[in-house]
């Protein structure tokens, strides 16, 4: 019944990662990549399966065969439910997409990036199929080793060595937090497996050992996910990544803290935080909220394309965070749709932009002014990815998002469509107008801040070919990626079955049954939402306000002289101190990091304990 | 944002962390008190199931030997980080008179000392791997020592001979193996005891060498990627302080 | 007198922050890091610790009911093996920001300024 293939998504990369190191010696660049996208695709084809089957009944596999005796265990398992089995696939889908852009013409240190990017697909995957607690985290730190390592990749270059540093301080300490958050859930019940461990709470409640360890759990998934204030490191992380390491980044890494928040919710604390509901979903859409106006706003100030687009999944992740923090399955239902368009998007404008940084050893706006002419068809794929984001009805990252208004409205929090449509209007926005001047030579050529523009420059070389000539996969693999964008809501009965997938995600008291006791749960149908004339007018409404947004941006200038001073300056002093705060020195985050978690706690233990 | 702001910053938010976690441990049962299940159940079953008397390492290698694969790859993952980051770079030689300049010559009671220290290390390292089912001690553990042996090398001021006897790129190969090893381990508990990690070598006699099933397999592969990683991550440094130079000559 | 590894857990961990955050050299913000991880180490061997209980070994010593939790032992492993390698790769980029930089003042690497 429980398949046999469970483990192997998780181990097949490590195999063949370790395969790799063993033959470096003897190893060519077309075996590397050969058998590198041979191992990826396999655990494409294994995560298919196990998502089928989990979609039919989720199941528990227990490693050592330690199975649970009178719903207590010792051993670990792998806790396949639909969401989290496909997790799991879109993360192999990205890195497969990664390894074919970058297949011969990346400059991989005689198969270092191959094994490095296995070893970073393995952990995502086994990050989204464990059913325990310590392994979770254990996954987590895998993917931050292998991340800061290719974060560090082009050592030539001064900013990747910073880049790196701050992502790897950053993420330890967020790491150390989540330790002693697990120590005390151990302490308490003397459980690591989650489901075992959300038992014990439903019987013993909240009080304030439960609230702490949840804040430090939390906190440092939200980390990794890039949320106000703890987010600073991913501006700089993504600056100096390698590009096909960018897409993973911001495709489904920070998106992966955002998955773990839901999960540890609703398997561990759904029970002792039942009666403070409301409380704690308020306390997680302030966090989202903040994270995505803040997002917005710096998305649209950048002129380095690269810290854009970070700052543009970082709007993202707080329209994440409001839909899971809304606590409900259908809006979990609309983040899970919204993850896969948006990763699928963000990735195909990362390798675009990975076009540009090889053509014209530049990724600043203004320096690639008009530049972009010889190269219409990029153009297009950004204008496309600009418009997706800014949630272009039907396709899936507009599906989502009704998924998202439509609950957030029924729950209440009906202003929560502004500050979504903010985020679309912003980071579509952006790109709309980073097209319209590379591509069309719209807008002037210059403007203050010549210091970005020196780090916008590259003299190493990612990539080891001639740069007047483009590699036909650079620009085929977006295509493909936003090809699956467009098809992904359009496929009939994909969103319903995630509403469905989620539906089984939140069912709190059944994820001990089926886990610890393998019982089959009969599940009730979902009656699928439907998409209304509301919905259509948001989205609508985005998409126009990105276009006029872009043009502001462009032509704007002569309006933005006639700003009246007293609004003026204080706005831009505002903005001023705002970017001064991403300043780059690693004890300012940690300093934002520390008052971020002794707020959070603070309000935590106040209103829920 | 200025040094004082920062500090000024943390100056409020860090007690305030404090005070958070303090009241969240005031929850915990008291020091010496633990009395929850999982210990408990570990103790008790490991001997008479395993037959294994060192429950750390029975833990580590059986019950919870997924976590230690994530481990080990988490070690594999940040020696090819290291090596990643500091390999040569364009304008940049390793230059090996400067090595030679830079360790001076030893005495003969250091050289003398190291030459015994080698033998012992490598017994002491072999004996805690394969005995980590058993005693104190196990792949992780016995891999360092191991680790320290060659480094005893360098410790008598012998460190382009101690290139030489363990190339980069055997170790290297080394340590992939032991990867490999232990992830083979777990497949061989899916094809020969249907799941994933199952112990399916005989448990023998408790306190003989040969028992415990795989365990002292487990423990050899990963003593043997230990090992490997360390004098992979040692030699990179090294290399960095000693061989490294720019290409005109100058110290980096 | 129960409560004291617990609160030498907080002070580490709130010092070795302070640590990172005021630290001028880059090799003292790593050695910080390593004290916050220590922190995780004295809180998980508390909690498993039994007054009276052994080492959690069956062999060489007299068989005695009580013994220590070994459970907590396995994950303060797997934490200072994590720890280990991630120095390391720090370290690294240590090395090579000194190079790059001709410093270790976090203060002095300048590029990724907004």
């Amino acid at each position: 019944m429980v398949p046999h293939v469970t483990a192997l998504p998780v181990v097949v990369p490590f195999i063949t990662a370790a395969v790799l190191v063993i033959l470096r010696p003897l190893s060519r660049r077309w075996v590397n990549d050969a058998v590198s996208i041979a191992g990826v695709t396999t655990v494409i084809v294994l995560c298919a399966i196990l998502l089928e089957r989990s979609a039919r009944r989720p199941f528990a596999y227990w490693m050592g065969g330690f199975k649970p005796v009178h719903d207590v265990t010792i051993g670990i398992s792998l806790s396949l439910d639909p969401l989290g089995a496909g997790l799991a696939l879109f993360s192999a889908v990205l890195v497969l997409a990664s390894l074919a852009y970058s297949a011969h013409y990346f400059d991989a240190v005689d198969g270092l990036f191959h094994a490095l990017m296995l070893l970073f697909g393995a952990a995502m995957v086994g990050f989204s199929l464990t059913g325990d607690l310590f392994n979770l985290i254990v996954f987590f730190e895998l993917m931050g080793a292998a991340a800061y390592a290719l974060t560090g990749y082009l050592i030539e270059e001064r900013a990747p060595i910073q880049g790196a540093i701050n992502f790897a301080i950053t993420n330890s300490i967020a790491g150390y937090a989540m330790f002693i958050g697990v120590a005390l859930l151990y302490a308490r019940t003397g459980a690591l497996n989650m489901a075992q461990i959300g038992l014990a709470l439903d019987r013993h409640g909240a009080d304030p050992l439960v609230v702490v360890a949840m804040v430090l759990l939390f906190i440092g998934f939200l980390t990794k996910a890039a949320a106000v204030p703890v987010h600073f490191w991913l501006a700089d992380a993504h600056a100096v990544a390698p590009v096909p390491v960018c897409v993973l980044f911001s495709g489904v890494m920070i998106e992966l803290g955002v998955y773990a928040v839901a999960r540890l919710y609703w398997v561990i604390f759904a029970g002792p935080m039942h009666p403070h509901m409301a409380a704690l979903r308020a306390i997680l859409v302030a966090v989202g909220v903040v994270t995505a106006l803040l997002g917005a706003l710096m998305c649209f100030q950048q002129r380095h394309i690269k810290r854009l687009l970070a700052f543009s999944s970082i709007a993202h992740i707080g329209v994440f965070i409001c839909g899971i923090g809304l606590l409900s399955a259908r809006a979990l239902a609309g983040v899970a749709v919204y993850v896969v368009g948006q990763g699928l998007t963000k990735g195909a404008l990362f390798m675009t932009t990975g076009v540009l940084l090889h053509r014209f050893k530049t990724v600043d706006e203004y320096e690639l002014h008009g530049r972009g002419r010889e190269i219409p068809v990029v153009g297009v794929l950004l204008a496309i990815g600009g418009l997706m984001l800014a949630a272009l009805p039907p396709f899936t990252l507009f599906a989502g998002k009704s998924l998202l208004e439509d609950s957030a409205a029924s729950a209440g929090y009906g202003w929560l469509i502004v500050v979504f449509v903010i985020a679309s209007v912003a980071t579509g926005a952006a790109i709309l107008r980073v097209t319209g001047r590379v591509f069309l030579g719209c807008g002037p050529a210059d403007a203050p801040g010549a210091g970005q523009a020196r780090a916008a420059r590259v003299t190493e070389e990612e990539m080891q070919d001639r740069p007047d000539h483009t590699p036909p996969m650079m620009v085929v693999v977006p295509v493909l990626l936003l090809v699956l964008t467009v098809a992904v809501a359009l496929i009939p009965g994909a969103v319903p079955a995630v509403e469905e997938a989620a539906a089984r995600f939140t069912d709190h008291a059944a994820y001990a049954r089926w886990v610890l006791a393998g019982q089959a749960v009969h599940w009730p149908a979902v009656a699928p939402s439907h998409i209304s004339a509301a919905d259509v007018l948001y989205s609508a409404g985005s998409v126009l306000g990105a276009v006029v947004l872009a043009a502001f941006g462009l032509f704007g200038r002569p309006l933005r002289r006639r700003v009246p001073a007293a609004i003026g300056v204080p706005w831009l002093r505002a903005l001023h101190t705002l970017r001064d705060l991403h300043s780059g020195h690693i004890g300012d985050y940690i300093a934002w990091w520390t008052a971020g978690t002794s707020l959070l706690g603070a309000i935590c233990l106040l209103t829920l304990a | 944002m200025s040094r004082r702001a920062r500090l000024t910053l943390f100056a409020i938010a860090g007690p305030g962390l404090a005070a958070v976690l303090i009241i969240g441990f005031r929850g915990l049962p008291a020091f010496g008190d633990y009395h929850d299940v999982y210990g408990l159940v570990v103790n008790g079953v490991e001997l008479s199931m395993r037959h294994a008397t060192d429950y750390v390492t029975a833990l580590n290698f059986d019950v919870r030997a997924f976590d230690t694969l994530g481990e080990e790859y988490i070690l594999f993952a940040s020696v090819l980080g290291v090596t990643l980051l500091l390999r040569v770079m364009r304008g940049e030689d390793e230059e090996y008179r400067a090595a030679e300049h830079g360790m001076s010559g030893s005495s003969d009671a250091v050289r003398l000392a190291a030459l015994l220290l080698i033998p012992s290390l490598i017994a002491l390292g072999v004996y805690l791997v394969i005995h980590g089912a058993l005693t104190p001690g196990g792949g992780f553990q016995g891999g360092i020592v191991l680790a320290a042996a060659p480094a005893a090398i360098l410790i008598a001021g012998r460190y382009l001979e101690l290139k030489v006897l363990c190339p980069t790129r055997a170790i290297e190969a080394a340590e992939g193996i032991g990867a490999l090893g232990y992830c083979l381990l777990g497949l061989g508990g899916l094809i020969f005891a249907s799941v994933y990690f199952k112990n399916f070598l005989p448990a023998g006699n408790p306190g003989q060498l040969l028992s415990a099933g795989f365990m002292p397999l487990n423990s050899i592969a990963v003593g043997l990627e230990v090992m490997g990683a360390f004098l992979i991550v040692w030699t990179a440094f090294l290399d960095q302080a000693l061989l490294v130079r720019r290409r005109t000559g100058e110290a980096t | 007198m129960s409560f004291l590894p617990y609160a030498v857990a907080a002070w580490l961990f709130g010092v070795g922050l302070w640590g990172v955050v005021s630290s001028r050299h880059m090799v003292r913000t790593i050695i910080s890091l390593a004290v916050v991880q220590s922190a995780t180490y004295v809180l998980l061997l508390a909690i498993g610790y039994r007054s009276g209980g052994q080492a959690p070994i069956a062999a060489d010593i007299p068989p005695v009911a009580k013994l220590v939790d070994p459970t907590v032992q396995v994950l303060v492993l797997t934490d200072v093996v994590i720890e280990a390698t991630v120095s390391a790769l720090l370290l690294a980029l240590v090395i090579q920001a000194h190079k790059r930089f001709g410093s270790v003042d976090p203060s002095d690497l300048r590029p990724l300024r907004d």
